[in-house]
């Protein structure tokens, strides 16, 4: 096949990739996208819309089912609902199918020219794509890897079988009657919590003494709360230890170190992820690591001249939004511009029932800075819109410096306070003090109303509690 | 309306490519006919491209420090008319990717694409004259410009973050006036029309910057040049000095009494003149060597080129044929060429074709220089500055005027002997001025 010689040569076509790809396409860079699946990545075909759209398909089944039992106050009964988990998953993939022919269409738009197949580096210049048609041969000026992340799998428990990753449960065409999920992190509640409104006895085998334990014990308890409402099971300090000889159940050793087995259909390892760092010739190329991870510097530039990594494969935060932000700042510079990352915050979110937002730093590492701060604490309780979509469990908590309230961090739990993270975001972004959120109009009534009051609560004068 | 395609025209000199080096117009611009577009370089000069119709411009077919093939397209404007795109239909092709457009060379396709970014990047920046005019409005005694302590980041929107790198500023910096010391647009445009002093009296702020700084035009041209001297030529150094009292006092009275109608006369002449003496007994310093053919051109002709510094980096014009010249006629050769070369305006003719060159720093004082050989020749005189010092004339010490002059040779061709015999030659016939006006 006849080489394909170009400026710029991704490699992997997931939310950093293909941002990347059109963004330099835009910018008239010649450029080519390689990727072995479909395109967008992890977050497109494996992780973030297929794991919302099950998850909000198991809180309407669960809404629903609650009013079957004739517990519902807004005075709606209905008669039990069924799940037809199949037809939920196909439903999924439709959703997915569009987004990746979407992906298509706009990388084509840009012109970028897609390469269908598995990249292997030759040289620091060179990468031989396996496609369906052969051996292809591309030769780039400027190369960048985002090759992402996959689920981390234990020895003791091979994927295979009953031992399922998150990639396996968003596939799965029944609902398992018991599921043990291994790792309390947010993808194990994520997906256990919606397993759990389908109808799964879920238990959560967590090493830590407590899950979620990258946020605050104050933020994540409601998730805790809700966690037992969903009668789940949750087993702290506790460890995997192996399937148990008939396959049927997880062996664990509780934090007194007695032996237990938890009885399972399905075990849903999730205990993290790792990046995709094998495969693709990165022995050939030899670039520095940052632990398991490729070394970047404040460009995505890596130790070799010409080529940029971004993504899941350069560390954490393992996020989207943050790969995809990476890659538009990595074609603008390779389109010349001067660029550097100097964000202020990635917000992160939590698709857990209470959802879960932060923003910047929480008051504990607020705290660490060494100055003094203020916090902020309005509960949805006090809030009406939250009220009316029987949301009251969480609340919004904004840190800020004593000194001159410039906001460091802000934090929320509650329901659907995703959509809070653009607010937030923005927020850090332009460098609000308290007064500045307190003097932006919140419509009424919604729940972004809680984010104004708890900057007022850091002022000392709160209007709605 | 239609369409008009402007190839890079023939700049003569019979060169098949010129390096573009500038741009005067953009996209969108109005031009008229004789409005410069751009400016190529050859390998000796720079050549502008004028419009030679009416139009707007639609589109620009290369980036600076492109090469372009002479023929290529360069420039296609909208103009009243058919244009001269065949099939005059395609006036909505304003609209149409640029990288459609037919080039002949496919290494012009990329930079052609990469344009119309370009442009719309450029248009996002403020013109500097309003920056200018709103910075001077602000106060400048507001801000006291005070750097942040290490690794607190300056507060300022993304906006006013993306400005600061695009213009280079580190926005430790800058000082912000906003609430809790937020950096504004203001406060950009304020620190931009003070300038970096800011940072110089409020303390000192750590600078990580690096900016990658493209090699292209005449520097590149001149880093290509001295890339190929030095790597080629095993040089020889020689310095020697001499008392140009009795020649100050020469070049004084000649100057006194000169005519209107003649220049006024540097030492250059007079070392022109020199040189042109002591040549005439070493016929091998005026020599071109041609190392691949093995062959050494000695030239009958004396071509004298003057390392000339202009705004834009280092020409060498030439002086031709210095034998045939007197020392007015020298004298007002070099300043014509001087002129021609600041201004730009030398043609490739003037700075080419010389056999030896002189480079002289001596208005920047120094003791002794290394010249670099201007490949191919195989000598280059170099001028250092000019200064009264205390002589020893057996008796006593009498003040002097002494200048240095540091000369390199091509070890290859000239040996150290030869390269002294001839500088010793220069040195006698400038410390007795009388020798040079004596056939």
């Amino acid at each position: 096949m006849k080489e394909i010689s170009c400026k710029l040569l991704v490699i992997g076509a997931g939310p950093g990739g293909y941002i990347c790809a059109i963004r330099a396409g835009q910018l008239g860079v010649d450029t080519v996208i390689v990727e072995a699946g479909k395109p967008g990545g992890t977050c497109l075909n494996v992780g973030c819309i297929p794991s919302k759209a099950l998850i909000h398909a198991a809180e309407e089944f669960e809404k629903v089912a609650r009013m079957a039992g004739g517990k519902s106050p807004l005075g709606i009964s209905v008669s039990a609902p069924v799940l037809d988990l199949g037809k939920t998953v196909a439903w999924k993939d439709g959703i997915v199918s569009r987004l990746n022919s979407g992906v298509a269409g706009l990388l084509k738009k840009a012109g970028v020219k897609t390469v269908h197949g598995w990249a292997t580096f030759r040289d620091g210049k060179t990468v031989e794509v396996e496609t369906e048609m052969g051996s292809q041969v591309i030769r780039a000026e400027t190369i960048v890897i985002a090759t992402g992340s996959a689920p981390v799998e234990l020895s003791f428990l091979p994927f295979g079988g009953p031992v399922i990753s998150s990639t396996d449960a968003l596939a799965l065409s029944d609902v398992p009657k018991k599921l043990a999920v291994v790792g309390g992190g947010y993808i194990g509640l994520e997906l256990g919590m919606a397993f759990a409104k389908m109808g799964a006895k879920v238990t959560v085998v967590e090493a830590l003494p407590r899950v979620l334990a990258q946020y605050d014990a104050e933020l994540t308890r409601p998730v805790v709360k809700r966690l037992a409402a969903l009668g789940i099971e949750v087993m702290l300090g506790a460890k995997a230890k192996g399937l148990s000889t008939k396959g049927d159940a997880l062996l664990v050793e509780t934090a007194d170190g007695k032996s237990v087995k938890v009885a399972a259909d399905k075990i849903l390892v999730t205990v993290g992820r790792r990046p995709v760092t094998e495969g693709w010739g990165l022995d050939q190329i030899d670039l520095d690591r940052a632990g398991k991870f490729i070394k970047i510097d404040q460009q995505c530039r890596t130790s070799m001249r010409g080529i940029f990594a971004i993504g899941d494969v350069t560390g954490e935060p393992m996020l989207a939004h943050r790969a995809m932000a990476q890659g538009e700042m990595v074609a603008e510079i390779v389109a010349g511009h001067k660029r550097s990352w100097d964000k202020r915050s990635i917000p992160a979110v939590c698709f857990t029932d209470p959802e879960l937002v932060t923003s910047g730093l929480s008051p504990d590492e607020a705290k660490a800075l060494g100055g003094e701060i203020k916090i902020g604490l309005f509960p949805f309780a006090a809030n009406g819109r939250a009220m009316t979509k029987l949301g009251e469990d969480g609340f919004v908590r904004v840190v800020a410096r004593a000194d001159n309230h410039l906001v460091l961090g802000i934090q929320a739990v509650g329901q659907g306070v995703s959509e809070l993270s653009a607010a937030f975001g923005l927020a850090l972004e332009m460098g609000a003090r308290l007064e500045d959120i307190a003097g932006t109009i919140h419509a009424h009534p919604t729940q972004g109303e809680g984010f104004q009051e708890a900057a007022l609560k850091a002022l000392g004068h709160a209007l709605h509690i | 309306m239609g369409e008009h395609i402007i190839k890079l025209p023939d700049v003569g000199e019979g060169v098949a490519e010129a390096e573009l080096v500038e741009w005067h117009v953009k996209i969108g611009d109005i031009v008229r006919e004789d409005t410069v577009l751009a400016a190529v370089m050859t390998d000796k000069a720079t050549v502008e491209i004028p419009s030679p119709v009416d139009g707007e411009i639609l589109w620009l077919g290369a980036e600076i420090g492109d090469t372009v093939a002479i023929g290529s397209p360069i420039v296609r404007l909208k103009v009243v008319g058919e244009g001269n795109v065949r099939g005059g239909a395609k006036a909505e092709g304003a609209t149409e990717p640029p990288a459609k457009l037919p080039t002949p060379k496919p290494e012009t396709a990329a930079p052609a694409a990469k344009t119309p970014a370009k442009a719309s990047a450029a248009e996002m920046k403020p013109a500097p004259a309003a920056s200018k005019s709103a910075g001077v409005s602000k106060s400048a005694g507001q801000t006291s410009g005070a750097p942040r302590p290490e690794g607190e980041k300056p507060l300022a929107s993304p906006a006013v973050r993306l400005r600061a790198k695009e213009a280079g500023i580190d926005l430790r910096q800058v000082a912000g006036s906003g609430p809790a010391g937020r950096i504004g647009h203001d406060d950009i445009e304020a620190f931009l029309a003070r300038g970096p002093q800011v940072a110089k009296t409020s303390g000192l702020a750590r600078n990580d910057g690096v900016e990658d700084i493209k090699v292209v035009g005449l520097r590149r041209k001149i880093a290509e040049k001295m890339t190929l001297s030095k790597s080629r030529i095993p040089h020889i150094t020689y310095v020697e000095e001499i008392d140009v009292t009795a020649l100050e006092d020469l070049r004084a009275a000649l100057n006194k009494e000169k005519r209107q109608d003649r220049p006024k006369l540097t030492l250059l002449p007079f070392l022109m003149r020199a040189m042109v003496k002591a040549i005439a007994d070493q016929p091998q310093l005026n020599s071109l060597f041609d190392d691949e053919a093995g062959i050494i051109h000695q030239h009958g002709g004396i071509h004298i080129g003057i390392a000339a510094q202009t705004p834009s980096g280092l020409v060498v014009p030439v002086v031709k044929h210095a034998e045939a010249r007197d020392i007015w006629d020298c004298g007002a050769e070099v300043i014509r060429l001087a002129e021609a070369a600041k201004s730009g305006t030398a043609t490739r003719d003037e700075l080419s074709g010389s056999t030896i060159t002189i480079t002289s720093l001596g208005a920047m004082g120094g003791i002794a220089t290394t010249p670099v050989i201007n490949h191919p020749e195989v000598a280059i005189i170099g001028v250092n500055k000019m200064m009264v010092r205390p002589v020893w004339d057996g008796t006593q010490f009498i003040p002097r005027k002494m200048m240095n002059l540091s000369s390199s040779f091509d070890h290859r061709v000239i040996d150290g002997w030869d390269a002294a015999v001839f500088v010793q030659r220069i040195k006698a016939l400038l410390e007795t001025p009388a020798l040079i006006f004596v056939d």
